[in-house]
């Protein structure tokens, strides 16, 4: 117990973090419940596949600074697809669009790998070439999801304060994760995070482990993308600010910049607990601006803590 | 296969850096069941061999056999499929995954490893412990197993024994030669003579990237290995400098006990105004962390610093600075600016305090800069870039970046690593001028042969710890190799 | 040891291309212009000259601070937010304090967003690029509180930097008045002060730097405030050519700002490269943004391009530099 303890002990604080935070939500709104939940869940859907995406490539010990350009020229591209078509040509478009993640993130991963220019030079022009991708693809604000996507996440199941969203987002994130976490792939991604001298002696391909980790982050994003589009009902081409919110969340969850650390589960609680915060404040009824300031700062001084532990963990 | 094929062959195995050779010649033979210690001194390419068997580096030339049929081994994978698994001297465990997972990564069957585990002494491991929560022994430990549980042909051992405790030793020494009897040909990697006579059967000896010799271990052998790793050099040394007198008064530099990481135990020395003083060590026994603490870079474990008779502690290179403690690196590619000139790398300390940021006084420094080069005798041919400029040149910018600023303490860690000769007879000389001048000089050098021609006296060090104190006068290569690999007797140790 | 002989071909072209960097450049931007020319005749002249300098002085005094930055290994993604904020700020200020007071007042925020990052990464060893993009989110929100108490009182641009912005004399835009003496100082500053030099060492060889002595925090604080000074005074003389001070006034300049940085042949990875190319730089970008408007190119296509500008030349510059 105990030993489980300190192996999880981040992620368990967190989640206490969260409760409290629930439990303080509804001392200020009494009324907080299933709707409620619901709300928080949709809302938090789109930074939680963001932050599952940056989580696996900063494992890998790297960073991808166009996560939030990936989303939406998925977004863009789901919606633009389906607009005016049939369920079963917009199951094919959802494919299709997972499909285009994975490439995207392929893409970012192969050169950073060919170029031997550091990923986050790689990412950063990649940041402006995906953003202008999906401008291409969509000048303005515009398509349509379809009505299976938009009710996908709306409303709850089994339980009334169960919100659906929060399930899609569990299996998602566990579709993909589970299987990989213990392959041999999932281990190769953790072993050049953590010390890729050792992996390569350990016979990890180093390059190829790479790549994969990349369009692993393509995928998620993508799944955020689709998110993004399912929430809005429209495809957007202007990226959100899942970039920094996303950094912030691994960071907060335990996934130390540098690689190696934590898996996808802190993150996710972190996640929760940046958009509770942010749903408090707006309970209370501060203004919105003022609660993008206190965001914005409570993930610049979580950042500025990592930093402070990774030049800690490295000396 | 008859019995007499060897397990593995390399010969006429050589590999260029650029200008540099690393290897020339270099061959090894070993045989089932046979163990076969490979030895050189610093330098003599042990590393790099090591590297091109295990395929980390590509062979430039030669052969590697393996049940005598050509192998090309392009990366560690492909050196394990072949039957060589290394152990190196770095554990190569992913720290942030635990047990079963790192076995996993390698497909390391469990069984067999954790026996080895229990056989190697470590008892209470549990395949969910994390790698990076073990001690270090320990994990060179699992590396071992892990190396045994893959049943290899070959086993390459680098410096198995280091960071370990006596008893471990001992189980490592014992499980080693079990496998040996049994068939297991190891390759073994030591600076320690005891425990090679313990378990070797030869010794194969480097010397400048080539293979020098193959003795077969038996009494006395220590003389006749020392005396191939140095080779031709023996007695044709440079002329012996006038040792001065040793001096007395107040040192400049006087450090108590000093211990810093895993590898710097304990050293206490002092190094006094107008004296060169000589670090001899084998590689890794702490004279690393010796010379960061001293020099500022890092923060010393334990143990006391003194300048003239006052205490210092340092947080930061600026502070040995301000103490007139100045650095030359090891690597000059930790203390150079490498895309810039060589005006502005000697300049550079001069700008280093906050009170310097604005306008440079750029005659002065001029002048200041040409005096240094003209001083070091540096070639400018090509300083718009010092990296375009030669290795020895290189090093003359760093220890001109000194000279341009007055020195009072110089420390100089391996200056004349891979320089040419004229370049390495200008730093002896140097070196010395400086002294004659008062600086102190602490001086570092991975070549024997150098301490007789530029220090006044000589610290030996050995697993973290001073051995010996040798005068110039006495410092004959052999009585130093004796001494760094811990075979000293012949003098008392000083207090 | 000759250094010098048996180079390869290409090696020695890169060598020549790193050491002169703004030949090129300037052929490049020659070129440009002449095809401009070429595809509407008659385009180019003294009056069309005098609008691409005008238009390009914001962006080039913009791109000092990523140039800056960037000698150290460094980025400053919140100079587009500082420019803003400080345009807005002192348009805003000047019905309640004027003209002269409320320029002052708006540097103020430029120079404490500079502090902040140079807190994050000297202090906290952030990297710049995260922290300068974290700040910026910030003082984004914080700017959006400020519009809601001033929101009644309006906002004035000064008459002098309107004249600045937008003025000529013989032809020539007024605002080199400060571009030129600005230009001088930072290209003087780079080579001949001690703090210039030292973002070169930091830029190469950090421990390098801390083995001389460096305290790299010192450097870093001071640099990116400095870069926090600059971002806002480009925005006070942006908001001067634009006239209109708005929330994301100068927001789009911050990609093109990176690019000419990097186009000018300062290395991203630090410890080469100079403000005089980056003039350059900030000339062919103006140039090229007239060229692809012409040629109606989508905004999409161009981030496309500038994306791959800064990869493509990244990419070449580890290639030339590989020396082993």
């Amino acid at each position: 117990m105990t030993r489980l303890f300190g192996k999880h002990g981040w992620v368990i604080g967190l989640a206490a973090l969260l409760a409290l935070l629930f439990l303080f939500t509804r001392l200020i709104q009494p009324g907080f419940g299933a709707s409620g939940l619901d709300s928080l869940a949709r809302a938090t859907l789109p930074f939680a596949f963001a932050t599952a995406a940056m989580a696996v490539v900063v494992i890998a010990g790297g960073i991808d600074l166009s996560v939030a350009s990936m989303m939406a020229v998925a977004g863009v591209t789901a919606a633009v697809l389906m607009d005016g078509a049939g369920t079963g040509f917009s199951v094919f478009a959802v494919v299709l669009v997972l499909g285009l993640g994975l490439v995207m993130g392929a893409i970012n991963g192969a050169l950073i790998v060919v170029t031997k220019v550091p990923d986050i030079v790689v990412t950063l022009a990649m940041l402006f070439v995906w953003e202008g991708t999906a401008l291409l693809i969509l000048n303005a604000p515009g398509g349509a999801a379809a009505p299976w996507l938009r009710n996908i996440v709306v409303g709850s199941v089994i339980f009334p304060w169960l919100p659906k969203a929060f399930v899609v987002l569990l299996i998602c994130l566990a579709v993909v994760w589970v299987p990989l976490r213990r392959s041999k792939l999932g281990l190769s991604i953790y072993a050049i995070g953590s010390n890729e001298l050792a992996a390569y002696r350990s016979g990890v391909a180093i390059g190829r482990t790479r790549i994969a980790a990349y369009a692993l982050c393509g995928l998620f994003a993508a799944m955020g993308g689709l998110a993004l589009t399912s929430a809005t009902g429209i495809g957007e081409p202007i990226p959100g600010p899942y970039l920094m919110a996303s950094v912030a969340a691994v960071v907060l969850g335990g996934v130390v910049l540098g690689g190696g650390r934590g898996a996808l589960l802190g993150p996710i609680v972190a996640v929760f607990i940046l958009r509770l915060v942010r749903m408090d404040l707006t309970l209370l009824s501060v203004d919105p601006n003022i609660t993008t300031i206190v965001e914005g700062s409570i993930m610049v001084a979580v950042v500025m803590l990592g930093g402070i532990l990774a030049a800690r963990a490295r000396s | 296969m008859t019995s007499d094929t060897p397990l593995l062959h390399a010969s006429g195995v050589s590999k260029r850096f650029g200008a540099v050779v690393a290897l020339k010649d270099a061959s090894l033979t070993i045989k089932k069941g046979e163990i076969v210690a490979l030895m050189g001194a610093n330098g003599a390419g042990k590393s790099t061999f090591v590297k091109v068997l295990t395929g980390a580096l590509k062979r430039d030339n030669g052969t590697v056999k393996i049940h005598g049929a050509d192998q090309h081994i392009g990366s560690p994978g492909a050196a394990r499929r072949a039957g060589l698994v290394p152990v190196y001297q770095e554990p190569s465990l992913i720290p942030d995954l635990d047990v079963a997972d790192n076995l996993a990564l390698g497909n390391t069957p469990v069984e067999p490893f954790l026996h080895w585990v229990e056989a190697l002494g470590i008892s209470g491991l549990r395949l969910d412990d994390m790698i990076g929560n073990l001690p270090l022994a320990t994990l060179r430990i699992l590396d071992l197993a892990r190396a045994l549980a893959s049943e290899p042909e070959v086993l390459l051992l680098d410096e198995m024994t280091a960071a370990l405790p006596t008893d471990l030793v001992e189980k490592v020494l014992a499980v080693v030669r079990g496998q040996a009897d049994k068939g297991q040909a190891v390759i073994y990697i030591s600076h320690r003579f005891t425990e090679i006579a313990e378990i070797c059967d030869r010794a194969t000896v480097l010397r400048d990237g080539e293979t020098v010799g193959d003795l077969a271990i038996a009494d006395g052998v220590e003389d006749k290995v020392v005396e191939l790793m140095l080779g031709a050099a023996l007695g044709a040394g440079p002329a012996v400098a006038e040792a001065s007198a040793r001096p007395t008064g107040v040192p400049r530099l006087d450090v108590h006990q000093l211990r810093a990481g895993t590898r710097l135990a304990d050293v206490s020395l002092q190094l006094f105004p107008g004296e060169v003083l000589g670090v001899v060590a084998l590689e890794g026994q702490g004279q690393d962390e010796l010379f960061d603490a001293i020099a500022g870079m890092i923060r010393p474990d334990g143990g006391t610093m003194a300048v003239n008779g006052k205490e210092v502690r340092f947080h930061h290179p600026a502070d040995a600075i301000a103490q007139g403690l100045t650095f030359v690196p090891g690597d000059r590619a930790e203390g150079l600016l490498m895309q810039r000139s060589v005006h502005e790398n000697i300049a550079l300390p001069m700008l280093a305090r906050m009170r310097n940021w604005g306008a440079i006084k750029m005659r002065r420094e001029a002048s200041k800069v040409r005096d240094a080069v003209a001083r070091m005798q540096i070639d400018i041919r090509a300083q718009g870039e010092v990296q375009r400029l030669s290795g020895g040149n290189q090093q003359k910018v760093t220890i001109g970046r000194w000279i341009a600023t007055g020195v009072e303490t110089l420390l100089l860690f391996d200056p004349t690593r891979g320089i040419d000769v004229r370049t390495k007879r200008q730093i002896y000389g140097l070196v010395r001028e400086l002294a004659d001048q008062g600086a102190a000089v602490l001086y570092y050098t991975s070549e024997l042969a150098e301490v007789p021609a530029a220090c006044d006296r000589a610290v030996v060090i050995f697993q973290g710890r001073v051995v010996d104190v040798i005068p110039a006068d006495r410092a004959d290569e052999q009585t130093l190799m004796r001494a760094a690999y811990g075979l000293t007797n012949a003098h008392e140790v000083p207090a | 040891m000759s250094a010098t002989e048996n180079i390869p071909r290409l090696t020695r072209m890169g060598r020549f291309l790193r050491d002169y960097p703004i030949i090129p450049l300037i052929i490049l931007l020659i070129c440009l212009i002449a095809t401009l020319e070429f595809l509407r005749p008659g385009i180019v002249n003294e009056r069309w000259i005098g609008n691409t300098i005008k238009f390009a002085i914001p962006l080039a005094m913009l791109a000092a601070c990523q140039t800056l930055t960037m000698l150290t290994g460094g980025i400053d993604l919140s100079a587009s937010v500082a420019a803003t904020i400080s345009a807005f700020v002192m348009a805003t200020q000047v019905p309640i304090v004027g003209a002269p007071l409320a320029i002052c007042i708006g540097l103020v925020p430029a120079i404490l967003i500079g502090l902040v990052n140079g807190f994050g990464v000297a202090a906290c060893r952030v990297h710049p690029l995260i922290m300068t993009l974290g700040t910026g989110l910030i003082a984004t929100g914080c700017l959006q509180v400020y519009q809601r108490f001033v929101i009644a009182s309006g906002s004035v641009v000064p008459e002098g930097l309107a004249w600045l912005g937008t003025g000529r004399t013989w032809g020539m835009p007024n605002a080199l008045l400060v571009f030129v003496p600005f230009a001088v100082l930072i290209i003087w500053a780079q080579r001949r002060t001690g703090f210039g030099r030292l973002l070169y060492a930091l830029g190469s060889n950090e421990t390098a730097a801390r083995i001389s002595g460096v305290r790299s925090w010192q450097v870093y604080l001071a640099l990116y405030a400095l870069s926090g000074l600059i971002a806002g005074v480009a925005g006070l003389i942006y908001v001067g050519l634009i006239k209109a001070p708005s929330l994301s006034l100068v927001n789009p300049l911050l990609l093109p700002s990176v690019a000419a940085a990097v186009i000018g042949g300062t290395s991203i990875f630090g410890g080469r490269g100079g403000y005089a190319g980056t003039i350059v730089g900030a000339l062919i970008l103006t140039v090229l943004g007239t060229l692809l408007t012409l040629m109606q190119i989508p905004e999409g296509a161009r981030r496309i391009f500038f994306g791959l500008i800064i990869l493509a030349v990244t990419t070449v510059y580890i290639k030339l530099t590989d020396q082993s």
